[in-house]
C-alpha cells in the first residue's frame, strides 16, 4: 500500500511539474491542480496508511488504530485549493477574453520589460 | 488571561465580514475598516507591548485544549515587532487607498480583501501552530490575489496568474515539509515540534524539510532565484496595493524563514549560513541591478523590494545574536520606509499622471513639500545617516565583520552605493529636471499627502527613537536564539 502511493505520489508531482512548465495557462492550471492531490496524498500517507483502523476510539493497541489529524489536514487544503482553482480558472477565462490567447508568453508582449 | 491575543486576527475578519454587508454604503466600509486597523495599533500600544515588554512569551490555547493537541497562539516580541508594523503600516495605507480610490468602482471590493489581508498577514505573525501559518499563509495569498487582480486590467490578469502559480506551488512544497514533519514528530506544534526535532533520530528527516521551507518561503519572500513574480505583478496592481504588498507582504515570508529556521531547525540553520549569504549576495546584487535598469518608477521601487529582502536574508544567514538584532531592525526600517517610498510613487503618479520618470520633472520647483519627503524616505532606503537605514545597515554590516562575512559586507555597502544612484535617478528625473512642455500637475487631495506624511514621520521616528527601537530588536533576537522559555511557555502548565 504504502508502495503504491509512493508511486502515485511520485507520479502525480511530475505530471504536476511537467504541466507548470508549459506555456499554455490551461496546462498551467492542470499542473496546479495534480500538484495539490499528490501534496494530499503526500500528507495522507504521513499519518499512516492501515486499513480497517479505526481512530482515537475503542480499545485494542494504539499501534492499529488511523491517525485522524491527517486527513482533516487535508480537508482544509482541499478546500482552500479548491478556492484557488476556481479564481485561477476564472482569471485566465478572463486573459483570454482579454487578449484571445491563453500563451502566457503571448500575454507579456505588451509587457515593458 | 491572554484571550486577547485573538483580537488582531479577529477584528479584521469581523471587520471585512461587516464590510461585505456593507457594500452598498462605502462611508460606512471606509469607517468600519478604519477602526478596524487603528484598533490593532491601540490594541498593540495598550495591551500587548505592557504584557510583552516583561519578557514574557504570551500564549492562548484555543478551545482550552492542552498544549500540544490544540492549536495555540504564541507571541514574542518578534511576533509584537510584527503585528506593530503591520497595524502602523496598515492603517497609512489604508487612508491612502481611501482618498486614491475615492469612488471608483473598484472601492466596494478593495475593503473586504483588506481585511482578510490583515486578518492572514496577523494570523501568521501570532500562531504557534505550523498548519495554522500554512492556513493563514492562503488566507493571505487568497486576499492578496483578489487585491492583484484588482482593476481587471490585461497586465493586473497576466501578472496576478504569474502570482497565483508561484504562491501555489511555494504553499505545495510549504506543506510537504509540513507533512515531512508531522511524519517524523507526530505534532505540529511548533514548540512541540522544536524540542522533538531536536534528537539525532529526526536529523536526515529535518536536512529535507530545511530546504523545503527555504524554498517555500523564499518564492513569498522573493529571494534571488525565486523573485521572478514579483515584477510582474506587484507594479501592474493599485497603487496603495502595491504599496502594502511591497512594504509588508513579502516581510511575511521572512518572519516565516526566520522563525522556522531559529525555532524548528536551528542545526539547519548553521549549516546553511553560506547557502543563505550567498543567496543574500545575489539577491541584492540582482534586484538593484534590475532597479538601476527601470525607468517606471513603481517598476524600479518594486526592483529595490527584491534588493532589499538580501539585507534581510544576509543578517539570517550570520546567525548572530547581532545580526539578528539588525535585521529586525532592518526590518522596521524596510517595511516603514518601503511602503512610504511607494506611497510617494502614488503622489507621483497622481501629480504627473504617470509612472513613466522619462515622462515627469519640473516637480521640485512646483512641489517641493513632496521633494522633500521623497528626499528623506529615498536617503533613508539608502541608508544615509543619521535615518533608519544608516543604522540598520551599520548593524548588518558590524556583525558581518564579526561573523568574518567579508565578501556579504562589501556587497551590501556597494549595493548600497547603487540604490543611491537609482534614487538619483528619480530624483533628477521627476524633481530636478525641467518639466516637460505639456505637463500639467494634477492637485494632491490632503488626505494622500497626510497619510504619506504620517509614515514617513514613523519612519524618521524610528531613527530618532534608534536605541529603545534596537533595544525591543535586541530583546526580541535573544527570545529567538534561547527558544527554552518559548517552549516552557507552550507546552507548559500556566494559564
Amino acid at each position: 500500500m504504502t508502495v503504491v502511493m509512493a508511486i502515485v505520489v511520485g507520479a502525480l508531482f511530475a505530471a504536476g511539474t511537467y504541466l507548470l512548465l508549459r506555456r499554455s495557462a490551461v496546462h498551467i492550471i492542470i499542473g496546479l491542480a495534480l500538484l495539490g492531490h499528490a501534496t494530499n496524498l503526500f500528507v495522507f500517507a504521513m499519518g499512516w496508511l492501515r486499513q480497517g483502523g479505526v481512530p482515537l476510539i475503542g480499545s485494542g493497541p494504539t499501534s492499529q488504530m488511523a491517525d485522524p489529524l491527517p486527513q482533516a489536514l487535508i480537508l482544509t487544503a482541499i478546500v482552500i485549493g479548491f478556492a484557488t482553482q476556481a479564481f485561477v480558472l476564472i482569471l485566465s477565462y478572463r486573459a483570454h477574453e482579454e487578449t484571445g490567447t491563453d500563451d502566457l508568453d503571448q500575454m507579456k508582449a505588451e509587457d515593458p520589460s | 488571561m491572554t484571550g486577547h491575543l485573538v483580537y488582531p486576527i479577529l477584528a479584521p475578519l469581523g471587520a471585512a465580514v461587516l464590510c461585505l454587508a456593507l457594500h452598498r454604503s462605502v462611508r460606512a466600509q471606509r469607517l468600519v475598516s478604519l477602526t478596524a486597523l487603528a484598533s490593532i495599533i491601540v490594541y498593540a500600544g495598550g495591551w500587548l507591548w505592557p504584557a510583552l515588554g516583561a519578557g514574557q512569551v504570551l500564549t492562548l490555547r484555543l478551545g482550552g485544549w492542552p498544549a500540544p493537541f490544540g492549536i495555540v497562539l504564541a507571541v514574542d516580541v518578534f511576533s509584537g515587532i510584527m503585528l506593530t508594523l503591520s497595524g502602523v503600516t496598515g492603517l497609512a495605507v489604508l487612508i491612502f487607498a481611501v482618498a486614491w480610490l475615492d469612488g471608483g468602482r473598484e472601492e466596494p471590493f478593495f475593503y473586504p480583501l483588506y481585511l482578510v489581508l490583515f486578518m492572514g498577514i496577523h494570523g501568521a505573525f501570532l500562531t504557534g501552530d505550523l498548519f495554522n501559518l500554512y492556513v493563514f499563509f492562503e488566507v493571505l495569498l487568497v486576499a492578496s490575489f483578489g487585491l492583484a487582480a484588482l482593476g481587471g486590467s490585461r497586465a493586473q490578469i497576466e501578472g496576478t496568474i504569474r502570482y497565483l502559480v508561484a504562491s501555489q506551488v511555494s504553499s505545495a512544497l510549504f506543506l510537504v515539509g509540513v507533512g515531512l514533519l508531522y511524519g517524523v514528530a507526530g505534532t505540529l506544534n511548533m514548540a512541540d515540534l522544536a524540542t522533538k526535532l531536536a534528537g539525532p533520530l529526526a536529523a536526515p528527516y529535518v536536512a529535507v524539510v530545511a530546504p523545503l521551507f527555504l524554498v517555500a518561503f523564499g518564492i513569498k519572500a522573493a529571494i534571488f532565484p525565486l523573485f521572478f513574480w514579483l515584477p510582474a505583478s506587484y507594479p501592474a496592481a493599485k497603487t496603495p496595493v502595491t504599496a502594502i504588498f511591497g512594504g509588508l507582504l513579502t516581510k511575511v515570508g521572512i518572519y516565516a524563514l526566520i522563525r522556522c529556521y531559529t525555532l524548528l531547525l536551528p542545526a539547519q540553520w548553521q549549516a546553511h549560513r553560506g547557502l543563505l549569504l550567498g543567496i543574500a549576495i545575489l539577491t541584492m546584487v540582482v534586484g538593484v541591478l534590475g532597479a538601476v535598469a527601470q525607468s517606471d518608477v513603481k517598476r524600479l521601487l518594486s526592483f529595490h523590494i527584491i534588493s532589499q529582502i538580501g539585507y534581510l536574508i544576509m543578517g539570517l544567514g550570520l546567525s548572530s545574536r547581532l545580526a539578528l538584532a539588525a535585521t529586525l531592525y532592518f526590518m522596521v526600517h524596510i517595511v516603514l520606509v518601503k511602503t512610504s517610498l511607494l506611497l510617494i510613487a502614488g503622489l507621483l503618479e497622481r501629480m504627473t499622471g504617470t509612472t513613466d520618470l522619462y515622462a515627469m520633472g519640473g516637480l521640485l520647483r512646483r512641489r517641493p513639500g513632496v521633494a522633500v519627503l521623497f528626499l528623506t524616505a529615498a536617503l533613508a532606503l539608502a541608508g544615509a545617516p543619521p535615518l533608519s537605514g544608516f543604522v540598520a545597515k551599520f548593524g548588518l554590516v558590524l556583525a558581518g565583520l564579526q561573523g568574518r562575512a567579508f565578501v556579504a559586507v562589501a556587497v551590501a555597502l556597494g549595493v548600497s552605493m547603487l540604490t543611491l544612484f537609482s534614487m538619483i535617478k528619480i530624483w533628477t528625473q521627476a524633481f530636478m529636471k525641467q518639466a516637460p512642455a505639456t505637463a500639467a500637475i494634477a492637485p494632491l487631495g490632503g488626505t494622500l499627502v497626510a497619510s504619506t506624511i504620517g509614515l514617513v514621520a514613523v519612519a524618521v521616528l524610528a531613527a530618532v527613537l534608534a536605541a529603545p527601537v534596537w533595544a525591543v530588536a535586541n530583546q526580541a533576537a535573544g527570545q529567538l536564539l534561547d527558544v527554552g522559555p518559548y517552549v516552557s511557555a507552550v507546552l507548559g502548565n500556566q494559564g
